[in-house]
Formats: C-alpha cells, sequence, structure tokens
C-alpha cells in the first residue's frame, strides 16, 4: 500500500509544476486568446534566476544566509520573468492583437532566440547587445526631426537600426578576444542548482515517506494557487481582468483599460511561469532546452481544463501529471500483481515515460470527442466560441 | 525586353525557364553535394506546399505536418531494408535487439507496389483520420494547432521507444540500400532522385493549382475568411477540411519519402516538434496563399540555413527566431506577397523614383496617405 501512496505523491508532486506552468498560459489564453510559445522559455528565465541567485549567495554571501536562497530566488524570479514577459507584449503581442495564429509564430521566434541568447550569452555578447539596443534608440534624438518626416523614413529606421546592430557585434566581437569577456555565463549545458539542505531530506508522514523539495513544491503551488485566486477574485484589477475575460467589447465600453489589464495579465501569467520554473530546479538539473519539455503538456492542460475556470486548470493538471506519472513509472504493475494477463500486458507496453504520453495524449483527443471545449468552457452565446 | 518583363509575359515563360534551369542546367554546373542538397529543399517544397494549402488557402495552421512526412519517409525506407534481401534473411538491426521473424506490418512493405501508393495514402488516411476527429467537433484556430502538435509529439514518442519494431532513435537507413543493383547514396543514384524530385514537384505544384483555382479553392479561402458564413450558405466545412488536411498529409508522405532517400536516412527527428514549426515559416516568408511563393520559401530559407549554419552555427536560431519576427510584423504576405502588392515600387519610391500611380505621385506617396492605406488594410484584412 506504501507504494501506492509514494506513486500518488510523486504524480501529485509532478503535477503541481505543471499547475504552476500551466496556470499562467491558461489566465493569458482565457483574456487575450493567445497563446505563448514562449511560455516555456519564460520558465527557464525563472530556473536560471535560481541558478545566479543560488551563485551570488554561495560566493558574496554569508553561509550561514544560504538556506534561504530559495526564498529570495522565488521573488526575484517572478519579477525577472514578469518584466520579460511584459516586454514581450509590449513589443510583439499588442501589434498582433485578433491574430491568434501570428502570435502564436511570433512568440515561437522569441523562444527560439530566448534559448539561443541563454546558450551564447558572455559578457562581450552582454555590452554588444546593450549598446546596440541603445544606440538604436537613441538615433531619431539625435538627428535632425525633419529626417523622420520624409518619404524614406522607413529606410532610415531600418537602416540606423542595421548599423547600430553591425556595431553591437563588432564591440561584442572586439571583447571577445579578452578571455574575460568571452567566458560564456551558461553556456549550452545544463545546469544544476542545489537545494538547501532542509530541502533535501524527506519527512515520514504516516506510512509515507516524502522528499522535502517535493512537498515544498506542493506548498508552493497551493499558496500560488491561493494568491491567484485571491487575486482575480477580490482586488479591482482581478474584477477587471475577469470582466476584459467575459466581454472585451463590452468592458471597453464601460471604461476599463484593456490595454492595461491585457499589459498586467501578462505580466503575472509571465511571473506564474518564472515561479515554475524555479519549483523545476528542485526536480532535477536543467538547461536551455528546459522549455520545450514543459510546453506542450501546459497546451493539453489548457485545451482540457478549459478557459472557463481556475478549477479547469488544477484539474487537468493533476490529472496528466498523476495519471503519466502512474503509467509512465510502471508502478502499477507492482501495486496490482495478480492483473489479468491481457491488461497487463497493455500497461507494460506503456509503462515508460514517452509511451505514457503517448497514452494520455490519446485520451485527451478522445476525452475531446465528448466535450470539445474541455472540462470547464466558457459560457456564451456566440457562434464561434 | 520591357515587354517580357510584363507580368503577364513573366507569368508565361519565367516558370518554364525556372524548371529548364533547375531541371538541365544546375545538375551539370553544381557539384554533387550541392545538387544533392537543392534536391532536399526541392522536395521539402512540396510539404511546404502542403502547408500552404492547409494554412495559406485555408486557415489552418497544422504544427504536425511532420507526422505525415516522417511516415511517407519510413514507408520508403522499409521496402528498402527489405529490398534485395535473400529470403528469410532480416534487416541488420533487429538482430541488436533480438527479433526472430519479421513484425507482421512489415510484411506488405516486401512489395514495391504498395510501397509506392503506401507513401502517400497512409499518411493520407491518417491525416484524414485526425483531422475528421477534430473538424467534427469545430475545433479550429489555436486549438486545432495545438491539437496537431500534441499529435505530433504522440507520434514522435512512439516511434522513439520503439526499437524492436522500427529501431527507434537510430531510425532507418537508405543511404546503403540498393534499388535496381545500384547504391542509393551514389552520385549517379543522387542525380537520378534529383531529376525524380523536380519531375514531382513540379505535378504537386501542378496538383496544388488545380485544387486552388475553382470552387474547391474558393470554398477554402471562404474557410479562412468567415467559416461561418459558408456554413450558414448550405456547404459543410468539415468535409473541405478533412480533404484538403488529407492532401496536404499525402504531399507531406511525397516530401518525406525523397527526403529520406536523398538524406540517407529517416528517424524520429523529422517528427520533432521545431521541424514541423519551420514548415510553417518556409510558407510564411515565401508567401502564404501564393504556391510559388511555399516552393520558393523552402529552398531559400533551407538554402540560407545550409550556409548559415556551415559558417556560424549559433547564429541560426537567432536568425530564425528573427524571421518569425520580421515575417509576421513587417511581411505578413511573405515575399511573393510583397512583391505583388506593388512593394519593390514603394521602396523604390522611397529614394525618389515615383513609379507609375493611379492619381498624383505626389497624392500617392504621401507619407500619411500611405499609413491611413495601410492601416484600412489592416483592420479589414485582419485574420484569425
Amino acid at each position: 500500500m506504501d507504494l501506492l501512496y509514494d506513486t500518488l505523491f510523486n504524480g501529485l508532486a509532478i503535477g503541481s509544476v505543471l499547475v504552476l506552468a500551466a496556470l499562467g498560459l491558461a489566465v493569458v489564453f482565457g483574456l487575450m486568446g493567445v497563446i505563448n510559445m514562449a511560455h516555456g522559455e519564460l520558465m527557464m528565465l525563472g530556473a536560471y534566476t535560481t541558478f545566479v541567485v543560488q551563485n551570488i549567495f554561495k560566493a558574496v554571501l554569508p553561509e550561514a544566509l544560504f538556506p534561504i536562497y530559495i526564498l529570495v530566488a522565488l521573488p526575484l524570479a517572478f519579477v525577472v520573468s514578469g518584466l520579460a514577459g511584459l516586454l514581450l507584449e509590449k513589443t510583439v503581442i499588442r501589434r498582433l492583437y485578433g491574430r491568434p495564429l501570428e502570435t502564436l509564430l511570433a512568440t515561437w521566434g522569441v523562444s527560439l532566440i530566448l534559448q539561443q541568447f541563454v546558450r551564447s550569452v558572455s559578457s562581450a555578447f552582454a555590452i554588444g547587445l546593450v549598446v546596440a539596443v541603445v544606440a538604436g534608440i537613441l538615433v531619431p534624438r539625435f538627428t535632425p526631426k525633419v529626417w523622420w518626416q520624409q518619404r524614406w523614413t522607413p529606410l532610415l529606421g531600418t537602416g540606423s537600426w542595421i548599423v547600430t546592430g553591425l556595431v553591437g557585434v563588432v564591440i561584442a566581437s572586439v571583447l571577445g578576444e579578452q578571455r574575460v569577456f568571452d567566458q560564456p555565463w551558461f553556456s549550452a549545458r545544463n545546469i544544476d542548482v542545489t537545494a538547501p539542505v532542509w530541502l533535501r531530506g524527506s519527512i515520514d508522514v504516516g506510512v509515507v515517506n516524502m522528499p522535502a523539495a517535493r512537498l515544498f513544491i506542493i506548498a508552493l503551488t497551493v499558496v500560488a494557487l491561493l494568491l491567484v485566486n485571491w487575486f482575480l477574485q477580490k482586488s479591482v484589477w482581478g474584477m477587471r481582468i475577469r470582466a476584459v475575460t467575459q466581454n472585451r467589447t463590452m468592458s471597453d465600453c464601460l471604461g476599463i483599460p484593456t490595454e492595461k489589464v491585457d499589459a498586467l495579465t501578462f505580466l503575472i501569467g509571465s511571473g506564474l511561469a518564472g515561479v515554475a520554473g524555479v519549483a523545476v530546479t528542485l526536480l532535477g538539473s536543467v538547461g536551455p532546452n528546459l522549455g520545450g519539455n514543459y510546453i506542450v503538456d501546459c497546451f493539453m492542460v489548457v485545451v482540457l481544463g478549459g478557459v472557463g475556470k481556475l478549477a479547469g486548470t488544477v484539474l487537468a493538471a493533476l490529472g496528466i501529471g498523476i495519471l503519466s506519472y502512474v503509467v509512465g513509472s510502471g508502478s502499477l504493475l507492482l501495486v496490482w500483481p495478480a492483473m489479468p494477463e491481457g491488461l497487463n500486458a497493455v500497461i507494460t507496453f506503456f509503462a515508460t515515460t514517452s509511451m505514457a504520453k503517448v497514452l494520455v495524449f490519446a485520451l485527451i483527443v478522445v476525452f475531446l470527442q465528448i466535450r470539445p471545449a474541455g472540462l470547464f468552457p466558457q459560457k456564451g452565446r456566440m457562434v464561434e466560441a | 525586353m520591357a515587354d517580357l518583363l510584363s507580368s503577364r509575359n513573366l507569368r508565361r515563360w519565367l516558370p518554364w525557364a525556372l524548371i529548364v534551369l533547375v531541371a538541365l542546367v544546375l545538375p551539370v554546373v553544381l557539384p554533387p553535394f550541392r545538387l544533392n542538397l537543392l534536391g532536399r529543399f526541392l522536395s521539402l517544397g512540396i510539404v511546404a506546399l502542403g502547408v500552404d494549402l492547409i494554412w495559406g488557402y485555408t486557415g489552418m495552421l497544422s504544427l504536425g505536418q511532420g507526422i505525415f512526412f516522417a511516415l511517407g519517409g519510413y514507408a520508403l525506407a522499409m521496402y528498402l531494408q527489405l529490398n534485395e534481401l535473400k529470403p528469410g534473411e532480416l534487416p541488420e538491426f533487429f538482430s541488436l535487439y533480438g527479433v526472430k521473424s519479421l513484425p507482421a506490418f512489415w510484411q506488405p512493405f516486401n512489395s514495391p507496389l504498395f510501397t509506392l501508393v503506401a507513401i502517400w495514402v497512409i499518411p493520407a488516411v491518417v491525416a484524414g483520420l485526425l483531422g475528421y476527429l477534430v473538424f467534427r467537433n469545430r475545433i479550429k484556430g489555436v486549438y486545432f494547432s495545438i491539437l496537431t502538435q500534441a499529435a505530433l509529439l504522440v507520434f514522435f514518442n512512439f516511434f522513439n521507444g520503439q526499437q524492436k519494431l522500427i529501431n527507434g532513435t537510430n531510425g532507418l537507413k537508405t543511404s546503403t540500400a540498393r534499388i535496381f543493383g545500384e547504391l542509393i547514396g551514389s552520385d549517379a543514384m543522387q542525380r537520378n532522385l534529383f531529376w525524380l524530385t523536380v519531375v514531382i514537384t513540379v505535378a504537386a505544384f501542378l496538383l496544388c493549382r488545380w485544387l486552388t483555382h475553382g470552387r474547391f479553392g474558393d470554398a477554402l479561402i471562404a474557410i479562412r475568411d468567415d467559416e461561418p458564413r459558408l456554413r450558414f450558405t448550405g456547404y459543410n466545412p468539415t468535409a473541405y477540411k478533412t480533404v484538403v488536411f488529407a492532401v496536404a498529409g499525402a504531399l507531406a508522405g511525397i516530401s518525406g519519402a525523397l527526403y529520406t532517400v536523398q538524406s540517407g536516412i529517416v528517424s524520429p527527428q523529422y517528427m520533432a516538434v521545431p521541424f514541423s514549426i519551420e514548415m510553417v515559416i518556409w510558407v510564411a516568408v515565401g508567401g502564404r496563399g501564393t504556391l510559388i511563393g511555399a516552393l520558393l520559401g523552402a529552398v531559400l530559407i533551407n538554402y540560407a540555413k545550409s550556409l548559415v549554419s556551415e559558417a556560424l552555427p549559433e547564429t541560426w536560431l537567432f536568425i530564425q527566431g528573427g524571421l518569425f519576427l520580421l515575417v509576421v510584423l513587417v511581411l505578413p504576405d511573405g515575399l511573393v506577397g510583397w512583391w505583388r502588392q506593388g512593394g519593390p515600387g514603394r521602396l523604390i519610391a522611397m529614394v525618389g523614383w515615383p513609379p507609375r500611380t493611379a492619381t498624383y505621385p505626389a497624392l500617392d506617396l504621401d507619407p500619411q496617405v500611405v499609413a491611413e492605406q495601410d492601416q484600412l488594410e489592416r483592420s479589414g484584412g485582419g485574420q484569425g
């Protein structure tokens, strides 16, 4: 019986990470109808923030403070990912409003750039980038204003960005000659985050032995859920978000600043991705490809849960997480040895992580045949759902 | 000369000139390695045609074309593995996993005729089935994209996990197989395959042209622009969508088979998530909703990719990501669309060489007027 609880507990932990990761995606999708393919990369940013915070605590601060680094990393990861998401919304997604498929492609482009950025960023690279961006922004200020009202202004704009970009590349490659600047910060290899001591042990609850890290993840998820739920239900901005989700045009007419609501929601959704990134570092080593491993699962959660209620996201994420863990680990066979022969063969066939995914996704497609809009569909009377 | 360049005449002679150039001149000029690359890119053009049919014309963004691409590749590779084996022999990799007899689903691939049909029928049937299940429930837009991506991942995991059936991650090698007594990897064989690719690409192009010109094509465009309206007019969008998705699947299968024999291997990597999204960007850069754009985009982007990856491998992802952003934000109709909407003329006009315009150049090119025009086009042509 212990084994059963053990399996369920581990599945619950995996599902909790999925809840955290999919929560932000679901809120944003419900509000703006935007699928953010870079969501996984925002998680990755959260994970790398944890790594950086840990290294700072190791190198600079007294050893006694090390155990609490993860509590510092959590809000920082939220801020870093949230700001990255805000930038993405302001520069890209806002321009593509009402064109969800184009948004999907654009955010995929962003995710590729972020992945490669983490792999190849070095001091030289970062300095070159900052110089290029700052120079590019400053060019219009230091050139005659008349230049920017001409027929050839678009050419000038493009040209100035190309030139500043080249200047950045030149600076980066000149600095890259120096060894100090050329060292990549993270490189393409996976990074390991050492969990603080108090998260390394395990706690016995009744018959079940619970690893503290996973318990922490579950607790974190519960807290995050409560906070998000409080924010959406009780706060003024939460009410505005819900209003815009239900009927954007009407909210706009009634004076709700929909653009601000969009930006705020995107910030919060991205920040939650960052928090999920912190949780992922506790489960094992992470790398630039982290996003790709989670993103499709998160989409499945959104599709299965529907966008009407938070409960849909939670149920769907826990369901997918637990089911794929229970099937994939093959522990069903150990729990129930006296299984009939035919069933036994089927379960063995699916008892690897990748084959469990096959089964879970197939089940989701079947489920969508019965309820095409997910567990908790948004109610409405429109032709187009 | 000026007459030859007018758009009507251009349409008449340019395609033939291109075909002659690609089929007759390039095989002589290019070294075998480059020719082989071009052959691969042309076969990728076929899958791009399929993506264009379903995305550019019908407005359904499939992120799972890799499934059908790989299925076609696997079908041909299985035949090539079995071809010229003595009776009772098994393909080599089976011995690694201790498989004693050929799995049943391999058996039909002994027959070349079956294989030739299977290359496009199996992907078409899988696509049709998947499409029917999804379209029947009126799942569309981003939901459709996500589901196709999930399906892709299902197939990817399945093919990756099944060592005993299809050699799992390692895939099936075709370059060392023989056909008509000739090694497939040899230069002479590769040149023949190149010609075959050219012929099939032209055929696929003509098929898509036939499909998109006429009532069927009109229905597809109607689905893209206003599906409920089409439904209320008494059409059944599900049938049209299923058919066009199956056709795109078949094209992907053929493309995958051609690509496999020219690259020498088929592996689950063909079903990797990024590869299928790349297919969309080929079409987007070339110009969606234009068939020639899909072909051009596939060849251009892949050529650029191979050049950049040879010189500066680290920068390719930056360039690719930038391309996604650029195409979506600045060139929504791709290169061909930009060309057709008078993009070059506008570019020349910017440096003070006004083109022929309907009214006065000073009026037509006034920045404010242009901006207004852009805005109108954007608000009118904004589609999901």
